[in-house]
């Protein structure tokens, strides 16, 4: 009995305790130190193990090792997790103020928390002298709050459709333009019993975004963020509307069979092995169809991707896209070796924008002189679209804070899973958003 | 040595080191949760105090009371699946061919841990290459269920996964139980002629009741507190529909940052357990255990 009751309560103690006491439990981490005239430990914590993210995770490792040569007498202590364990880390890091002195954040409605609990350190001043101009114009935005930058972007993606060129043209389809197009490959291809669109919705931020995309060519690039910043409402008929048009294509059986129940990575596999046609997720995918020497050649060769197409009479453009910043660095205000490393920070922003196209496909944040070099064809082709983007909306559950978005997430599993209407889905997303003000 | 047992101050010395573990481990944390409930606090910011505010929101919170239900059911369900449970350990008991064998075969899930096991059944579960589908399609069903996606079957299948993974642990439990019993008194009932079915009826179960009894508490206190496998299968979903206490727990405070709202959850959790353990021992209690 005595012995039931400890092990519930040890159960609690680990879920809810851990955080509270902080210390005994987190003796890792903490703010680097200064030990004697020139020796410097800056803390790095990062997401890329080598095993998931090998490119990414080399980079890095050549990245540090070149800032150590440089400077002498600076040692740089990296912690690597996944990614989900990151984010929890870093709450119960900010909960014991023990964040890393360099850490990577989410944008926009992740980073609200941290910056106002003042964890994050403005970071403008290594901005200035030229950094800044270097980033795509909207992406630092993206990490600012009142005006100030709090995080520096590494990435920057937008969301296309990627399709199986092969299934195309067994039935004789073209790449859609409009909605209209669009509903007709998917028809033909359900009736000839070819899934049409694979799509992971167990984590609902990639049903989302085909939310996102009727959102915005149904009612314009605003509508949407309007909604969420509370300049407009989410019962605009654009939005219910999308909403309503996320159903038809459940009803049509656009979705592989039981999208609500299996992840992203799970839901790849079809289109992987040629049974689905369509795929929407963002171009951190772009290796897997270009330069993974894992993935067979012939099948990368038989992958391209289209704009998601324009609804009649809608007021969005085939040139606005859904997608945004990735992870990007912060340094932590609690930190002793600030100075140091926010000249690491502008050292890495740097050199990772030369490394990321060539060494492991990313899309970084800042401007790459794409002229001399040798770049898969799919992978200028997205850089181009990207040049040529008339807006990016950010990702919904990114712009929401994280109550709010937790809501956004459950809903688009509800209407996906018809177990409500367009107009209550509306509802509820004014009721969580009146609710935070 | 009497001498120094009954010497309070060092009957104090030897439990301090203990009782002090309990103490920072175990119920500070308790008395913090309880606390943190009474704030409003993102747990990285600044608290602020609002007073029972996050308890008394709970009370009317639909998902909360959603989470409960699912919880309860799963404690029935756990309970009830004890008497299958305890079934096959009298069956392992007595000497049939092959219960050495069968009885490991029942051990394996307990060497798993709990994400091994959530991976595989999310392969028995997939929708379209999951073992139980491609079963299901062979014998001649045109559409099979989307197992983890059906709000209404997303419960009943991730208890089934919950039954298996706890099966060998209780079985254990009675068959240790069952081979304490002294063979002469089975003996002494087969020679008076009672059928094996009367033997484990009239003599084994009521031998083993205060186990049994004790396998009660386990299985519901477990089941309310139950966490691992359903976070990982489903995350709560689709929409809430496998959402349980533990799991809102979790998404208030870590993913919703809302540190005092999940610590109020987890003060409720710990509430709920409490008045299930002396629930079942009101109702289980009996004057007098029989010996032998």
């Amino acid at each position: 009995m005595r012995k039931m009751k400890s092990s519930l309560l040890v159960f609690l103690a680990i879920l809810l305790g851990l955080v509270g006491c902080g210390s005994p439990a987190q003796p890792e981490g903490g703010g680097g130190t200064t030990t004697g005239a020139d020796e410097v430990t800056i803390n790095f914590m990062h997401l890329w193990p080598a095993g998931s993210s090998a490119q990414h995770n080399r980079i890095v490792e050549s990245i540090i090792s070149e800032y150590e040569e440089n400077n002498p007498g600076v040692n740089i202590n990296v912690d690597v997790l996944s990614n989900d364990q990151y984010k929890e880390t870093m709450t119960v890091l900010a909960s014991s103020r023990q964040l890393p002195d360099v850490g990577l954040t989410w944008a926009a409605g992740y980073m609200t928390p941290f910056i106002q609990g003042n964890m994050f350190t403005p970071l403008d001043d290594i901005l200035e002298g030229g950094l800044g101009e270097s980033f795509i114009p909207g992406t630092t935005e993206a990490f600012a709050a009142n005006d100030t930058t709090y995080g520096l972007p590494l990435e920057l993606n937008i969301a296309p459709i990627y399709y199986n060129k092969n299934i195309f043209a067994e039935y004789d389809l073209d790449v859609p333009e409009t909605y209209e197009e669009f509903k007709n490959v998917v028809q033909t291809l359900q009736a000839n019993g070819v899934i049409p669109i694979t799509v992971g919705n167990r984590e609902p931020w990639t049903g989302s975004m085909w939310y996102m995309y009727l959102a915005d060519r149904f009612g314009g690039p605003e509508t949407l963020t309007n909604a969420i910043n509370r300049t407009g409402t989410f019962e605009d008929p654009a939005l219910i509307q999308a909403a309503e048009e996320i159903q038809n294509l459940v009803d049509m059986n656009a979705f592989v069979r039981g999208f609500n129940g299996i992840g992203n990575e799970e839901a790849k596999g079809p289109f992987m092995n040629e049974q689905a046609a369509m795929y929407l997720m963002g171009t951190w995918e772009l290796p897997n169809y270009t330069t993974n020497e894992d993935v067979p050649q012939e099948f990368r060769e038989s992958i391209g991707f289209f704009k998601f197409p324009v609804v009649e009479g809608g007021a969005g453009d085939i040139d606005s896209f859904v997608g945004g910043p990735g992870v990007g660095l912060f340094v932590s205000e609690n930190s002793q070796v600030k100075e140091q490393s926010k000249e690491f920070v502008r050292f890495f922003v740097e050199r990772w924008g030369e490394r990321a196209v060539t060494d492991a496909g990313v899309i970084p944040a800042t401007r790459v002189e794409t002229g001399e070099l040798d770049l898969p064809d799919m992978y200028i082709e997205v850089l181009e679209e990207l040049a040529n983007a008339s807006n990016i909306t950010l990702y919904a559950d990114v712009q929401m804070s994280a109550a709010v978005a937790q809501t956004h997430l459950d809903l688009i599993q509800s209407l996906y899973g018809g177990d409500i209407t367009p107009e209550e889905f509306a509802r509820r997303h004014e009721e969580a958003l009146a609710a935070e003000q | 040595m009497n001498r120094v047992m009954s010497n309070k101050f060092i009957i104090s010395l030897y439990i301090l080191p203990a009782l002090l573990l309990i103490l920072v481990l175990i119920y500070i944390p308790i008395v913090l949760t309880g606390y943190y409930g009474l704030m409003k606090w993102d747990g990285i910011g600044d608290m602020t105090f609002i007073g029972l505010d996050n308890y008394i929101r709970l009370l009317s919170d639909n998902q909360f009371w959603r989470s409960s239900y699912h919880s309860l059911l799963l404690a029935i369900f756990s309970t009830v699946s004890l008497l299958g449970y305890l079934t096959i350990s009298l069956i392992l008991a007595t000497k049939i061919k092959g219960a050495n064998f069968l009885r490991k075969i029942y051990l394996i899930p307990m060497l798993l841990s709990s994400v091994a096991i959530a991976q595989l059944w999310l392969k028995i579960y997939h929708p379209t290459n999951g073992l139980l589908n491609s079963i299901l399609i062979a014998i001649g069903v045109n559409n099979p269920p989307a197992w983890l996606a059906d709000r209404n079957l997303v419960l009943i299948a991730i208890f089934i996964a919950i039954i298996w993974q706890y099966a060998g642990f209780y079985i254990l439990i009675y068959y240790a139980a069952l081979k304490n019993i002294p063979e002469s008194i089975i003996e002494a009932a087969r020679i008076d002629g009672a059928t094996p079915v009367q033997i484990a009826y009239r003599i084994k179960l009521p031998l083993i009741s205060g186990v049994f009894k004790v396998t009660i508490i386990l299985a519901i206190i477990g089941s309310l507190k139950y966490f691992d496998l359903i976070w990982i299968m489903t995350g709560g979903g689709p929409a809430g529909a496998s959402e349980v206490i533990a799991s809102y727990m979790y998404k208030n405070a870590f993913t919703m940052y809302n540190f005092g709202y999940g610590s109020a959850v987890g003060f409720y959790l710990l509430l709920f357990c409490l008045l299930g353990t002396w629930l079942i021992r009101k109702l289980t209690s009996t004057k007098d255990e029989i010996q032998y």
